[in-house]
């Protein structure tokens, strides 16, 4: 390597051509590098590393969220009594913990319909989260209809979008039945179809090329 | 816009490393000493006259010593009394006007701090905390609050002057730059701030912001996982937020504000396009000289044709 240093220190020259500077302190004959390179080289290699050591971890630190995944939570809802198939039943479980009321969720929960081709024995767990930009939908009993307040967003009785900005049908809760209470559990979200994906954000499209554009999030449980 | 001439601070008042340099050949009496010394030399004055004197020049003599070991009088003078361009005008301070407003923010912020508490639990107890029981807790908190929007309002406008001045062209590009950085990281403050006061709107807002922000394609679902720290805005967003609000954007921006205002006094401001450039007096462009030597009959006229 023949830098401008080099050359400077008379480190390559070229043949027959006298050096014009005096050979610098512990120069000798053949020597591939300046003492001053080495050192500079290696003080920023050792600069280099000591920042690696502090941002790496601390970078780490604060995006390690993004491939945490909490532990599955069930919530027992109320007996299968309470629930019906032609209309939804109202409940708030807590899906955040540590956080108080403002990690508790609203699900709309009805009987498996055989007008759905739904088995009579499951239980459907609607999220009232829009999946326009998250606002809280309400289940009008009158319409049939979930809408939403904040940019009217409208879903039928099994939370396909029919009307307004919503990308998808609304999310739903995992359901299953234990000691003859109802519970529910991890979140999901469903196609057009309403076949069950990973859990999305409001505002993602799914299924077909929308699987890859907003891929799956490590943080979220596999559909069921 | 009628023309107010502001009276003129006397010399004897400034400390004089802080002085305006006098005009070249606007001095008189050059070497001559001070009347009073003539008129008082130091052996006729008292003992009082002279305590009085060394008091006067304290303040002086301290600026002297702080000068001599920072060289810091010649890079004020150099800035304070930097040329500004013919046309400057009211427009000229609103970046000024969005840096008063990050002041005001840091300083009530800093007292803000103070008494709130950054857990989803008590953030809203806190608040109230504030607005009601602390004295003065509802204005410092109101600053706070309206100040943000009033400096998001006057960095766009500082920007639209920025804009339609042409001020960020050649060789001011980078200044620009700084100053979108600028931008964002204002809007990222406001946004996180948002959160903090944990009550319903702070909630929902933030809720739809962060899904806002998932929809962009790819990397939209983590940058929404990484600012909730989770799949749900959940205890540690708001710290997270709090961390970012007070302690990460703030720097970054102090450090900015310093490269974008070095930047401002190393390249100077540009002048209204209102103002037209003044046409040379003496030099004229060479193709000019070129062309009147050639055509206009000056050869050997021996002075440059005026343009």
């Amino acid at each position: 390597m023949a830098d401008e240093a080099d050359k400077i220190n008379g480190a390559e020259t070229a043949p027959g051509q006298q050096r014009d500077k005096p050979a610098p302190p512990g120069y000798f004959e053949g020597e591939s590098m300046t003492r001053r390179r080495v050192f500079t080289i290696a003080a920023q290699g050792l600069g280099g590393v000591a920042g690696a050591a502090i941002i790496l971890p601390a970078v780490g630190f604060a995006v390690a969220p993004i491939f945490h995944r909490g532990k599955e939570r069930w919530e027992a809802v109320g007996p299968l009594d309470d629930f019906v198939e032609d209309t939804y039943r109202q409940v708030v479980f807590t899906e955040t913990e540590g956080i108080g009321d403002a990690g508790k969720t609203t699900a709309y929960i009805r009987k498996g319909s055989p007008q759905f081709d739904e088995d009579p024995n499951s239980f459907v767990a609607v999220s009232n989260r829009c999946v326009h930009l998250g606002c809280p939908v309400r289940f009008v009993e009158a319409a049939g209809n979930f809408i939403c307040p904040c940019h009217g967003g409208v879903y039928d009785f099994q939370g396909k979008r029919i009307g307004g900005p919503p990308v998808r049908p609304l999310d739903q809760f995992q359901t299953r039945v234990r000691g003859g209470q109802v519970e529910v559990g991890p979140r999901y979200s469903v196609t057009s179809q309403l076949e069950p994906v990973r859990a999305r954000d409001p505002g993602e499209f799914t299924g077909g090329i929308w699987e890859y554009l907003y891929p799956p999030r490590p943080s979220t449980f596999p559909a069921p | 816009m009628p023309k107010i001439s502001l009276p003129k601070i006397p010399d004897k008042v400034v400390p004089a490393p802080l002085r305006k340099p006098a005009k070249p050949g606007s001095t008189d009496a050059k070497g001559q000493a001070p009347q009073d010394l003539k008129s008082a030399p130091p052996e006729r004055q008292t003992h009082v006259q002279k305590l009085t004197d060394q008091a006067k020049e304290a303040p002086v003599d301290v600026l002297a010593w702080v000068d001599q070991r920072t060289g810091a009088s010649g890079f004020l003078t150099g800035m304070l009394y930097r040329k500004v361009p013919k046309g400057t005008n009211w427009f000229y301070t609103l970046g000024s006007a969005t840096l008063f407003a990050f002041i005001v923010q840091a300083v009530t912020g800093v007292f803000l701090a103070m008494f709130y508490t950054p857990s989803a639990t008590q953030a809203y107890a806190s608040i109230s905390h504030i607005n009601n029981e602390v004295p003065l807790g509802a204005l410092v908190h109101g600053m706070h609050k309206w100040g943000s929007s009033v400096m998001v309002i006057l960095i766009f406008l500082h920007m639209g002057r920025t804009f339609f001045f042409g001020a960020y062209k050649y060789p001011r590009e980078l200044n620009w730059v700084i100053g979108v950085v600028l931008l964002i990281l204002t809007m990222t403050m406001a946004f996180t701030g948002y959160l903090l006061p944990f009550d319903q709107r702070s909630f929902w807002a933030s809720i739809v912001g962060i899904n806002i922000n998932g929809t962009g394609p790819v990397v939209g679902p983590y940058l929404s996982d990484f600012l909730r720290a989770g799949p749900e805005l959940g205890a540690t967003t708001l710290s997270r937020f709090y961390a970012i609000h007070m302690l990460l954007v703030p720097g970054a921006i102090i450090a900015l504000i310093g490269a974008h205002m070095y930047l401002v006094v190393k390249l100077g401001t540009t002048a209204p396009p209102w103002v037209k450039a003044e046409k040379p007096k003496v030099a004229a462009p060479v193709a000019q000289l070129d062309a009147g030597v050639e055509s206009n009959g000056h050869r050997g006229n021996g002075s440059a044709p005026t343009a």
